[in-house]
């Protein structure tokens, strides 16, 4: 308890960490199961930051190095926080054809950041995805879990304003 | 659920599922029974549930059927299913009702009183949301009289868009689990082995490599313990088949990877799939944990001595990943760097133990070879690629969607008669097959026939299934360029060639798309990519030019006139985009010089006006505003 005043949201969350670590050690080995852990920790706590990735490094028995050098080869690892919601414009081939990169342009234009950037207000996260499989609704930008279809230029005020006024429901 | 302890109370319950979804039987799709059908239902409404779908507002609509169907008090006659993808994307959401076999197109939440009322009680079809031809506005409401279905042979996608594929039940009715049965039973590994080899079923994820030769190789490599893979990391942006099978099937995949365990003496499976699909991710937990509840995985599967178990492992977000043996690294919680081969992966392969990794697609291929034998997989198809292949048609197609095809039929065909031509009766300009390892096929090469080695021989491949159809306004340059991009963004680093090989390939596109390139760069361009192909240590470096390649070779007067002429034709690129006012057009109403944000058109009010192209950024704002199509890009 006193452990926990002393560093507060973050113990509370590394000691959810170590539940998942230890609960796998209870079903069999650690070996292997790094992404795993790194998956579970980023649902966790939204990003990897340094010293998460040394505790995972001390508790798995590996070099730090090589945490981070998992971290950073899979883009879905992300080693800066995200915003509350995360605009994800699909640049797979079918959105690209149809202009996806003009839609991405406009969100980077409208909300002022670059793609892999976050708003000062940690509102919103943008980032450039591949393929989510929506082919049929191209282009497709995911926001969060929801997915919004056939979007067009003129749509993506609506689309912020919808998420900053209402909340995102 | 108590466990199923015998083959032939499989097929007890079997019959028992099949009379309870008879009511969904056409010639087309045969629900395999000879069941009567049970109960006082007599209507099955089918609603697409998946990705596509659903975004358009597909759960609402299962919501408002299944509120109105009670409000009308039909409960006890009309059962309301979500089932996987019908394929068909373009004009989702998809609704269709059996036995009647009426499809119904863009259905909204609104809709459904109206489907309920008139076709469900009073038994009058809602023709306002049949489908509409574009071609003759004939409404067509058969499923199969689409002309979208007309040349389709289902048989990874049997399933999809037919069963309810979170209840087990549906795919046992449809004969599911009983080519696990007969492979446990009825015989031998090799036999398993040889069945699958005959068949000349060979890898739907791209290589063509015949999987019964992979099953065979990895039983006879020696070890105690060996391992199934399936490969789900479907990253070929563009391509989603693997997904929409995953989601409205995923126990076909399940049964198979079984039955190839049992082939190479494996008791462990391992799905690796992409954390970009939350959604197939949970379906596959649940479908495991289903079967295993039901004795159909896990410890003694149906009675026997055959115990196999499947287990997920969530990628993380790297295309090299869908490579074999970089799929084993990142398997193993490591960087997804490619091995070096050999040792093949059916020798060395997870954990260095003999392991059979395939493709989703050919998983769901494998049941049905078991059951209706070798010969009637070689029946569908050609010669050297038997069976068929599914598509995922998009880009500036008019009907976008999922299409399983027999090999062998023409490219054109499935463009033109299936995929309904192109948006906006623009022209053709070329299709991309395989994603970033693929090429550009042009127009005038349509007519050859979809199969492994016909797409290889004109510099494309067959990939993933990823069709991309391009038109006029897509510049062939530019094409090039953004798969070079991604494949940048999606090289692992290991090797040299493809690390700083593509690099520079798209240094050299980049330079070109905007107007700085020269004939020597075109030069370049080809000899690099040789270089990159030849040297490069895994498929996705060997195949990274391909895209380059096709265009240099079919398109080379696009890139003669991006480095000579210092024009791109088809307007794409915006910085060699030349914007020109037309003359005969122009009423000389002022709008574009007020927006011109740098201030270089000139004109009097009623009077034609110009731009100085010197001064012209290029930003389109001019061209946007016009209201009388006045201005034009070049």
């Amino acid at each position: 308890m006193a452990e926990k005043n002393k560093c507060g949201q973050d113990c509370v969350q590394l000691s959810e960490i170590d539940v998942f670590i230890d609960k796998l050690e209870q079903q069999g080995s650690l070996e292997g199961k790094l992404i795993a852990i790194l998956h579970k920790a980023q649902e966790i706590l939204g990003y990897l930051p340094e010293e998460v990735q040394s505790h995972i490094a001390r508790r798995l028995s590996l070099p730090p190095a090589k945490v981070y050098g998992v971290v950073s080869f899979y883009s879905y690892f992300s080693m800066i926080p995200k915003g509350k919601y995360v605009i994800n414009v699909c640049m797979g081939t079918a959105c690209f054809v149809v202009g996806a990169d003009k839609i991405l342009e406009e969100f980077e234009k409208q909300l002022g950041i670059k793609a892999g950037q976050t708003t000062p207000d940690r509102q919103f996260s943008l980032y450039a995805l591949r393929c989510v499989g929506a082919c049929g609704l191209a282009p497709v930008v995911v926001i969060n879990e929801k997915m919004h279809g056939k979007v067009t230029l003129k749509d993506v005020s609506r689309i912020i304003d919808e998420y900053k006024e209402g909340d995102g429901r | 659920m108590s466990k199923i302890k015998s083959a032939s109370q499989l097929v007890e319950l079997k019959n028992k599922y099949a009379a309870e979804i008879l009511l969904r039987n056409t010639t087309e799709t045969p629900v395999v029974s000879d069941a009567e059908p049970v109960g006082t239902v007599k209507k099955h409404v089918l609603v697409c549930s998946d990705t596509g779908c659903l975004a358009a507002e597909g759960s609402a609509i299962y919501d408002a059927l299944v509120s109105e169907v009670k409000n009308k008090g039909l409960e006890n006659e009309v059962d309301i299913v979500k089932t996987g993808c019908f394929g068909f994307c373009e004009p989702g959401p998809c609704v269709k009702v059996m036995p009647d076999d009426v499809s119904y197109m863009r259905v909204s939440a609104k809709d459904a009183e109206e489907i309920v009322t008139s076709h469900l009680q009073g038994g009058k079809y809602v023709e306002r949301l049949f489908f509409k031809d574009p071609r003759n506005e004939k409404l067509i409401s058969k499923q199969n009289e689409i002309p979208f279905y007309k040349d389709q042979v289902r048989i990874a996608l049997r399933n999809c868009g037919l069963i309810d594929a979170a209840r087990i039940e549906e795919y046992i009715a449809q004969d599911g689990y009983q080519a696990l049965s007969k492979a446990i039973f009825d015989m031998a590994s090799d036999e398993i082995c040889t069945l699958v080899k005959d068949s000349n079923l060979r890898g739907r994820g791209g290589g063509g490599f015949p999987a019964g030769t992979k099953w065979q190789h990895t039983m006879r490599s020696p070890g105690e313990k060996k391992y199934v893979i399936c490969n789900a990391d479907e990253g070929d942006p563009g391509a989603f088949m693997d997904r929409a099978i995953l989601f409205g099937d995923p126990h076909s995949v399940l049964e198979a990877m079984a039955i190839c365990g049992r082939a190479i003496g494996a008791d462990e499976g391992v799905i690796y799939i992409r954390a970009e699909y939350p959604k197939e991710v949970k379906r596959l937990e649940y479908s495991i944990k289903q079967a295993e509840e039901m004795g159909l995985l896990g410890e003694n599967i149906l009675g026997s001595d055959f115990s196999f178990k499947i287990s997920l492992t969530l990628g993380a977000g790297a295309f090299v990943c869908g490579e074999s043996t970089a799929l084993l690294n990142s398997a193993q919680g490591e960087r997804g760097e490619p091995r070096n081969k050999p040792p093949r992966t059916a020798d060395k392969g997870l954990w260095y133990k003999p392991t059979s990794l395939n493709n989703v697609e050919t998983f769901a291929c494998v049941p049905p070879i078991i059951l209706k034998g070798a010969e009637w997989f070689k029946s569908i198809g050609t010669q050297s690629s038997p069976g068929t292949k599914i598509f995922a048609l998009a880009g500036k197609i008019n009907n976008v969607g999922l299409v399983e095809v027999p090999m062998g039929i023409s490219l054109r065909k499935v463009i033109e008669d299936i995929g309904g031509g192109i948006k906006g009766g623009k022209k053709i300009k070329a299709v991309q097959t395989g994603g970033p390892s693929g090429g550009c096929i042009p127009e005038d090469l349509l007519d050859i026939p979809v199969d492994f080695e016909s797409l290889d021989s004109v510099g494309s491949m067959m990939g993933s299934g990823g069709m991309i159809v391009l038109d006029e306004d897509d510049c062939m340059v530019n094409v090039a360029k953004f798969y070079m991009d991604f494949i940048v963004d999606e090289s692992c680093g290991k090797c040299t060639p493809c690390r700083v090989g593509t690099k520079r390939l798209l240094e050299i596109l980049e330079k070109i798309t905007t107007g700085l390139g020269t004939e020597d760069d075109l030069k370049e361009l080809e000899s690099l990519s040789n270089v990159v192909m030849s040297t490069s240590l895994c498929g996705l470096g060997q195949s990274a030019p391909n895209p380059v390649m096709s265009t240099l070779k079919y398109f080379k007067d696009e890139y003669i006139a991006h480095v000579r002429d210092k024009i791109c034709p088809s307007g794409a690129c915006a910085h060699m985009a030349r914007y020109s006012i037309l003359e005969d057009k122009c009423i000389g109403c002022t709008v574009c010089v007020k927006v011109c944000p740098v201030d270089c058109i000139s004109g009097e009010r009623k009077a034609l006006h110009v731009i100085d192209q010197d001064k012209c950024i290029k930003c389109g704002a001019c061209m946007d505003r016009c209201n009388f199509d006045a201005i034009i890009r070049r």
